[in-house]
């Protein structure tokens, strides 16, 4: 399903998110090419829809695999080198397939304080994974965030688009459960 | 007022005023309580004039700088030979920070009619709102409040049948704390790695795409629309000569009602802590604060009684940061939790400077060292050291960053770092 998305904010879309449209061929049809066009339309400089585009490659295949970044490259006129220079840089780029929901649990200073670190083992023990591994029937991937901007809110959750605040082992049952009514 | 609570100090309520209330994300509403009648002022007045208002007003940087935000305008070249950017400094990613995150989500049009001022005063034919990519949630209502503002005639061509026209444009990126730093925002806005870069040239000189270009916090372009409407005199019934104005305030850690709350500038910081939010809960007394963000320097409980102005956390000792104060109860751990802090920079670091990539994650690995009991006395020289080898010998400040709560808490906490060390040299 394309949704028409105005030109404004084509480069400020979501790319962590649970429903993925897998393709081959980023921009070869009618919303990639939309997509693409409409990025660099916004910025005197191509370069500058690199960002968006990488981010388009993980929203629809879920991660930006070394192939990805060629297509992105080939699309911006860049070098493989360079795009994969930058791909590599930022860590909301996922260089490999996670699982469907993608659970980061913030430990950084202030949820930390106030018990991000039980909220992330209690994580990884319901969803019985490792840190950073997906689970065997590919629905959940674990991992400690870095700050996520909700210190006020502890312990704070992303799960691929979504927050969640105010986590604290006893309700990981619930935010999980809640992740499968939606039917996701 | 203030999200997640309010308080009774609701003497300055120019940003949080409809925190909390969804209505006011919609166009329609947001012009009910006045919106957009700011620009309609502002499309009237030229550049200078609009520069001068806000220089009056004393209005400082809110990203943490405190750089005063209208001498920044004036730097910015005054007859154009070509484009002229502006870029909203969304990349929230301090930590202890959370208000820029607070305005996205409640007053977007707030912010979007802020970036259109400015863009008018700097001359810029283009606004980027660069957010950070994790702010998936609050992104989705900025980008909403975009296109009805597009759509409306707010932004675009012809501005309000004014001849102006300007264009403005959300951009996420990808997880970096280093793309908040200006030049390093500038890096990955135009589709780089985010590294920042040496200083000059200034970005009024040559920011992105070569152009020259102004990097403005979120919460200071909310303040701009209502210092226009109002006037400077107005906005400087806050605060003090120095300070002018509201701040908001994001309170994390050990507290009753942690959350953000709009605050005069100058109530002194133990009145923030006790009496808006409510204490330390369990009645346990406080250890320590990092009153600025993770990047300030930490507080102890005798260290409180100073004012939250620029000039006023400095004399303390600290520094007002993004003035987000997260509060450490008697039972914390403080090498831990400096631990924690340092593994952020060493994550975060962009390695571009030896000192910073090698030293942040040594800072780190010591204290993790001394944490878990295999430290010995030595340890403390070599992190004071390190706090010399990283303090001013990098292209940014990330370095820097890590010394602050770091050296205070081996001055202020020396006798928790030897305990868990245990004597052995």
């Amino acid at each position: 399903m394309t949704k028409k998305i105005h030109p404004a904010v084509v480069s400020a879309q979501p790319f962590q998110v649970a429903n993925l449209r897998p393709i081959d061929r980023l921009f070869e049809d009618e919303e990639g090419k939309d997509r693409l066009e409409k990025a660099v339309s916004r910025y005197p400089d191509k370069r500058a829809a690199l960002l968006p585009m990488l981010a388009y490659a993980q929203e629809r295949n879920g991660w930006v695999s070394p192939d990805s970044m060629e297509q992105v490259a080939e699309a911006l006129e860049l070098t493989p080198a360079f795009v994969r220079s930058v791909a590599t840089f930022y860590t909301m780029y996922n260089k490999h397939p996670t699982g469907r929901h993608m659970i980061q649990v913030c430990t950084c200073v202030a949820c930390h304080l106030c018990g991000g670190d039980d909220v992330f083992q209690a994580f990884l023990q319901a969803t019985g994974t490792r840190a950073g591994e997906t689970s065997d029937d590919g629905r959940y991937m674990v991992m400690e965030a870095e700050c996520l901007g909700a210190c006020g809110f502890a312990t704070a959750v992303q799960i691929n688009d979504q927050y969640f605040e105010n986590v604290t082992p006893e309700t990981v049952g619930d935010v999980l459960a809640s992740l499968e009514e939606e039917g996701e | 007022m203030g999200y997640p609570h309010s308080h009774e100090l609701e003497v300055g309520t120019i940003l949080s005023r409809h925190f909390g209330d969804e209505s006011a994300r919609r166009l329609e509403t947001w012009q009910e309580y006045g919106g957009y009648e700011a620009l309609r002022a502002a499309v009237k007045m030229d550049a200078t004039e609009i520069t001068g208002i806000v220089k009056d007003s004393g209005l400082r940087g809110r990203g943490g700088a405190g750089f005063p935000t209208g001498l920044k305008w004036s730097f910015m070249p005054q007859e154009p030979n070509g484009p002229h950017y502006l870029c909203c400094n969304a990349d929230e990613s301090e930590p202890g920070a959370f208000k820029d995150r607070e305005i996205l989500r409640w007053v977007p049009h707030l912010l979007i009619e802020g970036c259109l001022i400015a863009a008018r005063a700097i001359r810029a034919e283009h606004v980027y709102i660069y957010v950070r990519g994790e702010y998936f949630p609050y992104t989705r209502i900025l980008n909403d409040a975009v296109v009805e503002a597009y759509e409306a005639g707010y932004i675009g061509a012809d501005i309000l049948g004014s001849g102006w026209d300007c264009e403005l444009t959300v951009h996420i990126g990808a997880g970096a704390y280093i793309a908040g730093e200006e030049t390093g925002l500038m890096s990955s806005l135009v589709g780089g790695r985010a590294e920042p870069r040496v200083k000059p040239p200034f970005p009024a000189q040559s920011g992105v795409f070569g152009r020259p270009t102004t990097v403005n916090n979120v919460e200071t372009l909310a303040a701009v629309p209502m210092i226009l409407t109002e006037g400077a005199e107005w906005y400087r019934q806050w605060g003090t000569e120095r300070s002018p104005g509201t701040k908001l305030w994001c309170c994390s850690g050990h507290l009753e009602r942690p959350g953000t709350y709009e605050l005069p500038l100058g109530v002194p910081l133990r009145d923030i802590i006790y009496d808006v939010c409510g204490g330390i809960p369990g009645g346990r007394k406080l250890k320590a604060v990092i009153p600025g963000g993770s990047s300030t320097a930490l507080l102890t409980a005798d260290e409180l009684d100073c004012a939250s102005t620029y000039e006023g956390m400095q004399e303390a000792g600290s520094s007002l940061g993004t003035a987000s104060p997260i509060v450490m109860d008697e039972d914390t751990n403080i090498v831990r939790a400096i631990r924690r802090t340092a593994e952020f920079y060493a994550h975060e670091s962009c390695g571009q400077c030896i000192q910073c990539r090698e030293g942040t994650a040594w800072v780190a690995k010591i204290l993790h060292r001394i944490e878990t009991g295999g430290g010995r006395l030595a340890d403390i020289d070599t992190l004071y050291d390190l706090c010399e080898q990283l303090t001013g010998r990098t292209i940014c400040v990330l370095a820097d960053s890590v010394v602050f709560p770091l050296r205070s808490s081996l001055d202020k906490f020396r006798a928790d770092y030897e305990a868990l060390i245990g004597g052995r040299p």
